[in-house]
C-alpha cells in the first residue's frame, strides 16, 4: 500500500462500531437510523449500494445506444432534409471548420459518457477486488466523475436551443430528433449512478479484514 | 467489534468527534474558525470551509440570483435574423421546443434543470439561512429544506445551459445573423452569482449552525 503512512493510522466510524452522517458527519451510535441533526438515513458502508450503482449504470449504458443510433437534429434545408446523430453533428462542425465548437460537442457528449461508464464499472469493481490505483486516487476519480457528469447535458439544450431558434419562418427548420430523450435519460442514469456510489466503500478497501468482521 | 488498539467511544463522548462525510473517518470535531479550512487527513476532502458572514452572503447572492433568473425568463436569450425576419427564442420557447412526439417529456425535464430546480434551490436557501442570518432560531422543517436543496445541487444545470447558447451560437452563426439577448447576460451574470454562492457555502457548518440555534 503506496498511502500506508498516513491511511492506516486512521479509525473510521464503522470501525469504531458506529455510524457517521455522510450528509453532516454527526456521529451516531450502532442502531440509529436517521442521522439526529440533518434528518438523513443512516448506513453503515456496506456493498448494498453498489447494487444501485450498477443498476443505473446499466440503465444508462442502454439507452445510450438509441441515443447514438437515431438521430439527434433533423435538419431541413430548402425542402431537403438531414438528420444528424450525435456523431454526425460533430463531424459537421468539422467540417464548418469550427474545430473548437466540435471538441467541447464531441467531449460532452462521447468522451464524458463513455469516460463515465468506464469510471463509474471501475469504482465499482475496485471495491471487491486490488486493482492498481490506490484509495487517494480512487477518490480522485470518483470527485472527477460526480463533477463532470451534469456537462453532457450541453447537447440536449443546443438542440433545443436550436430547434427554438430555428423555425418554420426561415427556410431552414431543425427539428430534435428521437435521440434527444434517450441521450438526456442516459446523462440522468450515470449521475443517478454516481450519486448512489458510496465513496466510503473506497478507503474501507484498505483494511479488509476489520471491515468485514464487523458486518458479518 | 474493534480490537485493544483503538479505545471504544462512549455515547456521551460522540458529540466531540466527526466522521467524514466522504470517507468515514474518525475525526476530534473542533470550532472551526471564519476563514479556516478543515479537510480530511485521510482523503483530503474539506470538511468545512466557515467564511466570515457567510449566511448573510449566501442570502443577498440567493436573491440576487433569483431576480436575475426572472429576468433571464422573459427576455430572450438570443435573437436570429434572416431574410428581413427576426426571430427571438426565450428560455420559454425553448422548452416548449420537446412538448410534441416521443420527445414530450424531455420538455418537463429540462423546465426543471433549467428553471423549476434553480428557483426552487434559491428559495430554500432564503428560507433556510435568512433566519440564521438575522440571528434567529431556524423556521419549521428548516432541516427537511436544507436536505432537499442540497440533494438538488447536481440537477441544477443553468452554467451547463449557459456552455449550450454559446454552442448553438457557434452553429448558427453561418445561417443568419445571430446577436445575442438581454437574458443571455443574466444568465452570465446568474452563473457568476451562483460560484460565488457555492464558494461561500459550508454545509457541514450550516448543519452545525441550525443544530445549535435549534437547542439554545
Amino acid at each position: 500500500m503506496e498511502d500506508a503512512r498516513h491511511a492506516t493510522q486512521v479509525l473510521t466510524a464503522h470501525a469504531a462500531g458506529l455510524i457517521g452522517c455522510t450528509s453532516c458527519g454527526k456521529v451516531h451510535g450502532q442502531g440509529a437510523a436517521r442521522c439526529a441533526r440533518c434528518g438523513m438515513p443512516l448506513s453503515p458502508p456496506d456493498g448494498r449500494s453498489l447494487q444501485k450503482v450498477w443498476a443505473w449504470l446499466i440503465a444508462g449504458l442502454i439507452v445510450y445506444i438509441p441515443a447514438n443510433v437515431f438521430p439527434m437534429l433533423r435538419t431541413t434545408n430548402l425542402g431537403r432534409t438531414t438528420d444528424n446523430t450525435i456523431i454526425g453533428g460533430v463531424v459537421d462542425l468539422a467540417e464548418h471548420g469550427d474545430y473548437g465548437v466540435a471538441a467541447i460537442v464531441f467531449i460532452a457528449s462521447v468522451v464524458i459518457p463513455l469516460g463515465k461508464f468506464a469510471a463509474i464499472a471501475y469504482l465499482a469493481l475496485s471495491i471487491s477486488r486490488t486493482v492498481r490505483l490506490n484509495a487517494d486516487r480512487r477518490h480522485v476519480l470518483f470527485v472527477i466523475v460526480e463533477f463532470i457528469g451534469r456537462w453532457s447535458m450541453i447537447d440536449v439544450f443546443v438542440v433545443a436551443i436550436l430547434s427554438s431558434l430555428v423555425t418554420l419562418d426561415f427556410t431552414a427548420t431543425v427539428r430534435p430528433g428521437i435521440a434527444a430523450v434517450s441521450f438526456a435519460l442516459s446523462v440522468a442514469f450515470t449521475m443517478v449512478s454516481a450519486l448512489s456510489f458510496d465513496p466510503r466503500l473506497i478507503w474501507d478497501n484498505e483494511y479488509p479484514p476489520r471491515a468485514k468482521g464487523t458486518e458479518a | 467489534m474493534t480490537g485493544a488498539a483503538h479505545p471504544i467511544i462512549a455515547e456521551s463522548e460522540l458529540e466531540s468527534y466527526i466522521a467524514c462525510p466522504s470517507c468515514d473517518a474518525l475525526l476530534r470535531d473542533r470550532n472551526v474558525g471564519a476563514n479556516d479550512i478543515a479537510s480530511c487527513p485521510r482523503c483530503h476532502s474539506v470538511i468545512e470551509a466557515p467564511r466570515p458572514l457567510a449566511m448573510t452572503r449566501i442570502i443577498m447572492l440567493a436573491f440576487a440570483a433569483l431576480i436575475l433568473l426572472v429576468g433571464a425568463l422573459f427576455f430572450p436569450f438570443l435573437e436570429l435574423e434572416a431574410a428581413g425576419m427576426v426571430r427571438r427564442a426565450t428560455l420559454f420557447d425553448t422548452v416548449a421546443v420537446y412538448s410534441s412526439g416521443l420527445n414530450a417529456p424531455l420538455s418537463y425535464g429540462m423546465a426543471a434543470l433549467i428553471i423549476v430546480i434553480p428557483v426552487v434551490r434559491f428559495a430554500s436557501l432564503l428560507y433556510v439561512l435568512g433566519p440564521m442570518a438575522l440571528g434567529w432560531y431556524p423556521l419549521r422543517y428548516a432541516a427537511p429544506v436544507f436536505r432537499f436543496a442540497e440533494s438538488m445541487r447536481p440537477w441544477a444545470m443553468v452554467e451547463v445551459f449557459l456552455v449550450g447558447v454559446a454552442v448553438a451560437l457557434v452553429k448558427v452563426a453561418g445561417l443568419a445573423s445571430v446577436s445575442l439577448g438581454p437574458a443571455f447576460w443574466a444568465f452570465s451574470a446568474l452563473v457568476v452569482v451562483t460560484v460565488f454562492k457555492d464558494n461561500f457555502m459550508s454545509r457541514v457548518t450550516v448543519w452545525k449552525t441550525l443544530d445549535t440555534r435549534r437547542r439554545s
